[in-house]
């Protein structure tokens, strides 16, 4: 079992630029396309996936990725399987870091010590789970630190002084979140956000990219003016979504996966 | 008993605490300062007492209910009659409180979730009486259960959110109420209507609900009795009938909704039934499936039909400070039947669940004995439900 190393994550992090990180959900709209997609999100440029698991109560999350969420519960998705998909990723030829994405109560009923775990088990590199602030961290950062598990911390636009503290304890990257509310496409970003990032960025020892929003080149562009990297969320969701059809059918998905990585491609070029 | 929960961390035992996104903590922050400053403020105590005697009719009043009393031939039962508030409910205590401290902090617009809209009822009341605007969220499912709420809602000068996402019941209205705040929380008050979320909520309307217990406490003369029954849903009634009693030799009953009964899979007994986890910000037991997934309730009421409660009363449930028990449809459907036949009073389903426990259990007292049953709400809302269940009796 190869040991997950959490400074060699951030290193080959640290050294990378305009770092694009898509967010993907486990099991839409199938298990297997979920593997499919991750090589095509590599195939696009993507530099980490953000994999996550589906939750019944997704309490950060918009209309688009609770939709994504429900469809993959409907298949049967849960925390284990979506872990699983992971060393099929490999096989198929994805090298690129994974990062898990999970809210807490499904860590919680899986068991925090288990799930680092499988987490190290499976070669996933970080964790992220986005309702544990800073005061809560404790109950996980142990386990995680022993095991070797990066835990992806979030800075929002009102964390005011409280940058200084979460970023110290930051490692592989640091998520910013661009404005006050869930995920989901804005049509305009916040216009605060160059002061926030520059505030971020003195502080940050590590990449900041930033999500929540992101839908257009142009806000792409935008942001790797300020920022290490883009973090893509509902967007993908939904490009995916537009071609769910033609992903489930085996004689159209190959042409599929193609329009899919054409778009993204043309999405995130600096 | 240590009554000084919850800890600084919101912390009650292992439950409550903060288990919400970044963007939330300073919102949050922001709420306890101003309320640990309101709180020790005369003029703030003053004025939330002063809007409960002359605005929402307190104290209410404590019924000896002697037909009751006698029909059982067991100890005297008193009913704490908050079904005497202005609204119909005791929601209100906890809204003109969050309503006042939302005003002190400046802020012009107050959001809450509902189910059956006694406390988007009681949002909207004490928006328009302090001139704030108020969103209600509310699920679509309970919108076309409870359209008389939606419209007094309305009439009120409120607006409704109708929420279509999940089950479209309370559970998501308060998803969607947190997600409207986390975009909006520099302007907006959300105005939570339990003892649940994260914290300093759980603190917060315990205290402002307190008042019920301080009242019955002092009603009674100092005499203690010897146990006291509320109904648990999220569990403000309960918790603030309990609250002053925690230290107190008494013996407090909080009663969940069994729904179909605890052994079908239609049920909101959350204490009986559930399991520790994180749900609304706020590590407490919930109904949930093994990964995780937060799992539907049902009850026949829509007031205690949450798959969630309150992390204290998680606390006093591990430490046995509290002892929990779960009531079906049936048992509070005839207790509303008994209490409406021997008092006149017809309470609403959810105190029904309270009450019916109460009258399983009064032949373990003696007649020299007392008992206390919170009756949180009265049943004019509940008149569809009460009547639909009794068809073909009663000539309904």
């Amino acid at each position: 079992m190869k040991l997950a190393n959490s400074s060699a994550f951030t290193q080959r992090l640290t050294k990378m630029e305009k770092l694009f990180i898509p967010f993907m959900m486990s099991g839409d709209p199938t298990p297997e396309l979920t593997i499919e997609l991750a090589y095509t999100l590599q195939q696009s440029g993507a530099d980490v996936i953000e994999l996550g698991v589906p939750y019944s109560d997704p309490l950060a999350d918009g209309p688009t990725i609770q939709r994504a969420a429900s469809r993959a519960l409907a298949q049967g998705m849960n925390i284990q399987r979506a872990m699983e998909l992971v060393p099929n990723m490999r096989k198929k030829g994805v090298e690129i870091p994974i990062v898990l994405f999970t809210y807490y109560n499904p860590v919680l009923q899986y068991g925090i010590e288990r799930l680092m775990e499988q987490l190290q088990a499976h070669e996933i590199d970080a964790l992220l789970v986005p309702d544990i602030p800073l005061e809560q961290r404790d109950a996980i950062s142990g386990l995680a630190e022993q095991y070797g598990i990066p835990l992806i911390s979030l800075v929002a636009p009102n964390s005011a002084q409280r940058v200084q503290t979460i970023v110290k304890q930051a490692s592989g990257f640091l998520y910013c979140v661009s404005s006050l509310g869930v995920t989901g496409e804005r049509t305009v970003l916040n216009p605060d956000i160059v002061a926030f990032l520059a505030q971020v960025k003195r502080h940050s020892h590590v990449p900041v990219a930033v999500g929540f929003g992101i839908s257009t080149n142009e806000q792409v562009k935008s942001i790797f003016e300020h920022a290490d990297g883009v973090i893509i969320g509902s967007k993908m969701i939904n490009i995916i979504e537009e071609k769910r059809q033609q992903l489930v059918q085996e004689e159209t998905r190959e042409m599929a996966l193609q329009q899919i990585k054409r778009e993204i491609m043309q999405l995130v070029q600096a | 008993m240590s009554v000084t929960f919850p800890d600084v961390n919101g912390r009650f035992g292992d439950f409550g605490g903060k288990f919400v996104p970044e963007t939330l903590i300073v919102p949050l922050l922001e709420i306890e300062a101003a309320l640990q400053k309101a709180m020790k403020d005369d003029g703030f105590i003053e004025t939330f007492h002063q809007e409960l005697k002359t605005y929402s009719g307190r104290p209410t009043p404590l019924t000896f209910a002697s037909q009751l009393t006698h029909a059982i031939g067991g100890p005297s039962i008193y009913l704490k009659r908050e079904d005497l508030n202005h609204t119909g409910a005791h929601k209100l205590n906890n809204a003109i409180g969050q309503a006042l401290l939302a005003k002190r902090m400046g802020k012009t617009k107050i959001i809450a979730e509902t189910g059956a809209g006694q406390h988007g009822v009681a949002a909207a009341t004490v928006a328009a009486k302090l001139g704030l605007k108020c969103k209600v969220f509310m699920g679509e499912k309970d919108i076309e259960r409870q359209q008389l709420n939606v419209f007094r809602m309305k009439l009120l000068g409120a607006e409704v959110i109708a929420v279509s996402s999940g089950s479209k019941t309370l559970k998501d209205a308060t998803n969607e109420a947190i997600r409207h705040w986390v975009a909006h929380c520099d302007d907006e008050y959300y105005l939570i209507g339990s003892v649940v979320g994260p914290h300093p909520y759980p603190k917060m309307v315990r205290d402002f609900q307190r008042i019920i217990g301080d009242e019955t406490m002092a009603q009674l003369g100092g005499e203690i009795p010897d146990r006291i029954y509320a109904c648990v849903g999220g569990g403000s009634n309960a918790m603030g009938i309990f609250y002053p009693f925690l230290n107190k030799e008494v013996e407090l009953v909080g009663v969940e909704a069994a729904g179909k009964g605890v052994h079908s899979s239609h049920h909101a007994a959350t204490l009986t039934k559930g399991t520790p986890g994180v749900i609304h910000g706020s590590m407490t037991y919930l109904l949930q499936d093994e990964y995780g997934q937060i799992v539907e309730p049902y009850s026949i009421s829509a007031g205690l039909d949450y798959p969630g409660v309150g992390p204290e009363h998680a606390y006093l449930h591990k430490t046995k400070g509290v002892r929990y028990e779960a009531v079906t449809d049936d048992e509070a459907l005839q207790a509303i039947k008994t209490l409406s036949q021997t008092e006149g009073i017809i309470p609403a389903v959810e105190s029904a669940h309270a009450i019916a426990q109460a009258l399983k259990e009064a032949n373990q007292l003696e007649q020299h004995q007392s008992i206390v049953i919170n009756v949180s709400g009265r049943g004019d809302k509940d008149m569809h439900t009460i009547m639909n269940y009794f068809k073909g009796e009663l000539g309904a």
